[in-house]
């Protein structure tokens, strides 16, 4: 039997609103989905000059791990090698693939070539927070709560991590969607079981 | 070498800086801009692009990214004639 585990926090974007714990705190329609980014960047002044580097998937999932754990995650609560990350989307890394293969008819870019590849999002965020725990990054069709929780829930059973941010993380040039939810062990405010019910309802509600 | 710095600024998305942040003589890696690998291979494309300059010997590198005084001394000696 699987020791149940707790969704202790949650961020999501939903048309360029973000929203912490269901809460909106940050929103900017007029812009493009890269200056979205870079607004929110300065928003909540994360001061990361690497940032600007970054492809849009990596500002992305930075950018909202960062909000995300800022006032929900004790990092001195775990080892560096205990929390990892799970993350899935459709589109893979084709928005940057997309702009790289554009710079191959003059000089291709080195700065765009190294994010052809999705999972560099999840090494970005690790290189921030110091995260050498398992990671994964899985493209499927849409976001699958089934696959999603089994996978998580596994990790945690082998005692491989004590602590996972998982979820989903879709963009394709000004289309974006994302829900990152904190996997911890112990409940905290607020907090609901990790069950495919309750991400189903989260990514539901979340994504209108 | 203001020019320079605007290029170097928009080459590497270095957009917390602006030119006068960056001194003629700093050193651009790791203990002055902290640029990286991947930034020393844009500072190649930007030869390349606004230049017409290739760095026929890697072996250069070092010398010539130095300080964005030291490249402007690289381009200046290296820029092809103008007809």
């Amino acid at each position: 039997m699987s020791e149940e585990k707790c969704i202790t926090a949650s961020c999501s974007i939903r048309d360029q609103v973000i929203y912490i714990n269901s809460k909106p705190v940050f929103q900017n329609k007029e812009l493009p989905i890269s200056g979205f980014l870079d607004k929110a960047y300065q928003h909540f002044d994360i001061r990361y000059p690497k940032f600007y580097k970054m492809d849009n998937l990596s500002k992305l999932g930075l950018l909202c791990t960062d909000i995300m754990l800022k006032e929900n995650f004790k990092a001195g609560n775990y080892q560096p090698d205990e929390t990892g990350i799970v993350l899935m989307n459709a589109s893979a890394s084709l928005d940057t693939d997309i702009k790289y293969y554009k710079t191959v008819s003059d000089i291709a870019s080195p700065a765009l070539f190294v994010y052809t590849l999705p999972n560099i999002v999840i090494g970005e965020i690790c290189i921030r927070n110091n995260f050498k725990g398992e990671n994964a990054f899985f493209v499927f069709k849409q976001f699958d709560a089934t696959f999603m929780t089994g996978y998580v829930n596994n990790l945690f059973d082998s005692n491989v991590i004590q602590a996972c941010i998982c979820g989903w993380i879709e963009l394709l040039e000004e289309n974006c969607s994302l829900v990152l939810l904190l996997v911890e062990k112990q409940k905290a405010n607020h907090s609901i079981t990790f069950t495919e019910d309750n991400i189903n309802k989260i990514y539901r509600v979340e994504n209108g | 070498m203001a020019d320079l710095k605007l290029q170097i600024i928009a080459q590497l998305n270095l957009k917390d800086l602006k030119p006068e942040d960056i001194g003629d003589d700093q050193p651009l890696f790791i203990e002055g801009l902290g640029l990286d690998s991947i930034d020393a291979l844009e500072l190649i494309v930007l030869l390349q692009q606004e230049y017409k300059i290739k760095l026929s010997n890697a072996e250069d590198g070092p010398k010539v990214f130095q300080s964005v005084r030291t490249m402007a001394a690289y381009i200046t000696a290296h820029q092809p004639q103008k007809e």
